[in-house]
């Protein structure tokens, strides 16, 4: 009972504040509302049991690429936002790219199965859980994510010291 | 008791026991600054000063409360509410205790014992500096805004270093439960015996992550007149000032947990005390540990002087985060020569 309205609580927050990120004037206001819509999301993980993702989901989102999104928004000072120039063909193919989205976006849902998957266990996204299932049965794809995280760090590092020496 | 009730009842206790811990830290602090400075310190509200505190509370709540014009009024409100929550939040998980037995009931002293215990706490402190970047820039004040892009990529920086020092104290204890972690430290050496360099990593960190002295650039009052919070008055200024307290404390009582065996202290069984007689020693060993870190984090503070901004950012980047990674590669050696790895 408290699960159900704990999740409608849930799914409001995150899509009224989805909808605030994009219509808010002020891009601070809209990186606050992001940061709320991370928040609501983590909470929905959190009532699927899925903790660990949860937690890192905080950490990594709201707690770290979040800050850094406001960091660089106040640093830059974008206290108006200024009128947006976009010309009609632009516009044109935002809707266009946005109506593909939709459709997809509708197919998906409309073959999305009802109900909770069977055979999967409650405690599934325990930490124990999601660390054997990761080290044991997903190994490799794994340890190429990370030489994949580990590159684009490398390429960060090499563009910024790119201008100084 | 109704565990409900119960759960509501030891956060009351346990936010009342961080709060009243913080103000008298304000005490304390200022004690020890007069004593490392020849002086006096606070002596005329009470006997020794120790009504200061209360005398400071009701200053700050009956100081006129300024907003400016052109602020984020709403944001502006907010910035200090949720640097405080974020302050509060943390000291749920902390163990204080082993639990009292009382007409056979058990009453713990650890408001939830999560399983992922280090990660909530991580993910807590991760957000704390939001309370001071939008207090920082609803203020509408160049130096409000300096010090919150300061607090923000200090914070930043030195979570890296944090998280990584951490984990090698989850590889040698194999769980992220605090009250695991407090248990495992029953009998045998605490952490910090295994864990040296992750202990001084995480202790430089959470200087950093407190603000306090000698990384207390967000409110350099040298350069950024008051830093984030130059246009605060009144009590939202002493949230501000308040939570920097709490944080302290509850930063304290982390590491006494994490790495000086929380409550357990040594020879702990071989007192001949038993059950709640024992649980209440505990308890009040572990408050000693964190006076311990307490006394500590004050004693930097009025003894050494501020860092450089640049140097600030070399030391998180360029020398803990290797640290802490090489601990994190000798812990795996080490386990894995020594057979605790299966």
């Amino acid at each position: 009972m408290l699960t159900e309205y704990t999740f409608w609580f849930l799914s409001f927050l995150a899509v009224f504040s989805a909808f605030a990120v994009i219509l808010s004037r002020n891009p601070v206001h809209s990186v606050l509302y992001l940061i709320l819509t991370f928040f609501s999301i983590a909470g929905h993980y959190f009532l699927l049991n899925a903790q660990f993702l949860a937690a890192v989901h905080i950490i990594v989102y709201a707690g770290a690429i979040m800050v850094l999104f406001l960091y660089v928004v106040m640093m830059l000072n974008l206290n108006q936002a200024e009128p947006q120039r976009t010309s009609a063909w632009a516009k044109f193919l935002g809707a266009g790219a946005a109506g593909i989205l939709m459709l997809v976006m509708i197919a998906v849902i409309r073959k999305a199965e009802q109900g909770t998957p069977a055979g999967l266990p409650v405690n599934a996204g325990t930490v124990e859980n999601l660390g054997i299932t990761l080290y044991r049965d997903f190994l490799l794809p794994f340890e190429l994510a990370s030489v994949l995280f580990l590159g684009a760090m490398v390429g960060a590092v090499y563009l910024s010291k790119k201008e100084i020496t | 008791m109704d565990p409900i009730l119960y759960t509501i009842l030891l956060c009351v206790i346990v936010f009342g026991i961080s709060l009243g811990a913080a103000a008298y830290m304000t005490w304390g602090e200022r004690k020890l600054a007069a004593v490392l400075q020849d002086r006096v310190g606070p002596s005329r509200a009470g006997p020794f000063g120790l009504l200061q505190p209360i005398a400071d509370g009701i200053k700050m709540i009956f100081k006129e409360e300024m907003i400016p014009t052109h602020s984020n009024r709403w944001l502006f409100v907010l910035g200090p509410c949720f640097f405080m929550l974020t302050a509060c939040m943390t000291s749920v998980v902390i163990p204080w205790g082993s639990g009292l037995t009382i007409n056979d009931t058990f009453y713990r002293m650890q408001v939830t014992d999560i399983n992922i215990g280090l990660l909530y706490l991580l993910g807590v402190v991760s957000i704390g500096v939001y309370g001071i970047m939008i207090g920082g820039w609803a203020s509408n004040n160049k130096y409000s805004l300096l010090g919150a892009l300061r607090a923000s990529s200090q914070m930043i920086s030195y979570e890296v270093a944090m998280g990584l020092s951490l984990i090698a104290l989850v590889m040698t204890t194999g769980t992220l439960q605090l009250g695991e972690i407090v248990r495992q430290q029953d009998g045998g050496f605490a952490n910090v015996v295994y864990q040296p360099l992750g202990f001084l990593i995480f202790l430089i960190c959470a200087f950093a992550e407190t603000n306090r002295a000698p990384f207390d650039l967000p409110e350099t009052e040298s350069e950024l007149v008051g830093g984030f919070h130059t246009e605060y008055s009144s009590m939202k200024l002493g949230f501000f000032l308040f939570a920097e307290y709490i944080n302290m404390f509850i930063s304290s009582a982390v590491m006494a947990t994490l790495y000086f065996g929380g409550y357990n202290f040594p020879f702990q069984h071989e007192l001949g005390l038993e059950g709640n007689a024992l649980a209440i020693v505990q308890s009040l060993v572990f408050m000693l540990k964190i006076s311990g870190f307490i006394f500590l984090f004050m004693w930097i503070r009025w003894t050494l002087p501020r860092f450089r901004y640049d140097q600030l950012m070399n030391l998180g980047w360029k020398i803990l985060l290797p640290l802490a990674l090489a601990n994190i590669f000798i812990t795996g050696l080490v386990m894995f020569f020594s057979g605790k790895l299966g």
